[in-house]
């Protein structure tokens, strides 16, 4: 489908390094864009006044909620984890809404990197190494203790460190796969809702108004659930973080 | 039967898993809401442990998606 294809902008397809090629692609730009926005809002706000306007105010309730994130989930140590967590979120969340942008009306269109599992997988990633890093390095092998919960029966350590195991690595995938499927299967969504539209109104007045019409009050409401959805995968991707990074510091 | 059609079947099949994931995640919401209501207090407090839930439960309705789509597209 067009607006999951990948292509290389401004001409610059025959980038390369090495013999791989490094063309700076539409999703680099969307990515490119998305920081540019996270940077702009916060920047914004970092004026520091004593009594806050409302940019520095929506800027402090962005940082507050991910502080309370932390502080609740891992504790005071929580506190080091709140510029990566605040970016993590920030970024997922711009890209998210950005991608939604109804730039189909002046003829342009948006493109959602975390629709590609090679985006989502890269940031799934940097949270997993941070989590191992954080864990060996304050731990030391003392981390592998993470994979015998309290009160294991000593009948079943055979079992348990398994299972723990297997949950434990699978933690990746899951945290990337969620985020890359619910947007792709969301704009999936609109493009089939849209094409009934199209397909039905070109079929005739009448097949336009019993089916396209419909469909078109349906896409309104599932773009609003999309909005909502790129909120709480954001959110959620943040959380699961969060919550590894306590299994890392506080070791269960 | 045609191995096409086989995989067409199977996509379609893989789309049980996405309604079961809806009743796994109408479950999470709807047992949240009403222990908020018996409780109103203690539902602040809960509001991480609903959203794992509600991730936990999506994942593998995301997870019978991507079953079809692989069926379809990649098979």
């Amino acid at each position: 489908m067009h607006q999951f294809t990948i292509e290389p902008m401004f001409g610059t397809d025959h980038w390369a390094i090495g013999g791989y090629n490094i063309a700076f692609t539409n999703s680099a730009m969307w990515m490119v864009l998305a920081a540019v926005v996270i940077w702009a809002f916060v920047a914004l706000g970092m004026k520091r006044q004593l009594v806050p306007g409302r940019w520095q105010m929506a800027v402090e309730t962005m940082t507050g909620f991910i502080d309370n994130l932390l502080s609740a989930n891992v504790g005071p140590e929580g506190k080091k984890f709140v510029p990566y967590v605040f970016s993590l979120f920030m970024f997922i969340l711009c890209a998210n809404l950005l991608g939604l942008l109804p730039l189909g009306v002046i003829g342009s269109h948006a493109f959602t990197f975390t629709s590609h599992f090679t985006a989502t997988g890269v940031l799934a990633i940097l949270s997993f190494s941070i989590v191992l890093i954080v864990g060996f390095a304050r731990h030391g092998f003392h981390f592998f203790s993470l994979f015998v919960p309290h009160g294991t029966p000593g009948w079943l350590l055979w079992l348990i460190p398994v299972i723990e195991l297997v949950s434990f690595l699978v933690r990746p995938f899951s945290l990337g796969l969620r985020l890359f499927v619910a947007m792709m299967a969301g704009h999936i969504l609109l493009e089939v809702l849209s094409s009934f539209v199209i397909n039905s109104a070109n079929a005739g007045p009448g097949w336009g108004l019993m089916i396209g019409v419909p469909s078109f009050l349906l896409m309104i409401g599932i773009s609003a659930l999309e909005l909502l959805v790129a909120v709480i995968q954001a959110y959620v991707f943040a959380l699961l973080t969060s919550l590894y990074i306590n299994d890392a510091v506080n070791l269960h | 039967m045609d191995a096409e059609a086989a995989k067409l079947i199977g996509a379609g099949l893989a789309a049980i898993g996405a309604g079961m994931a809806a009743l796994g995640v109408g479950n999470v919401f709807g047992s949240f809401l009403e222990s908020a209501l018996r409780n109103p207090g203690a539902a602040d407090g809960q509001q991480g442990r609903l959203f794992i839930g509600f991730a936990a439960a999506e994942l593998l309705g995301l997870l019978a998606f991507v079953v079809s789509m692989i069926l379809i597209f990649v098979a």
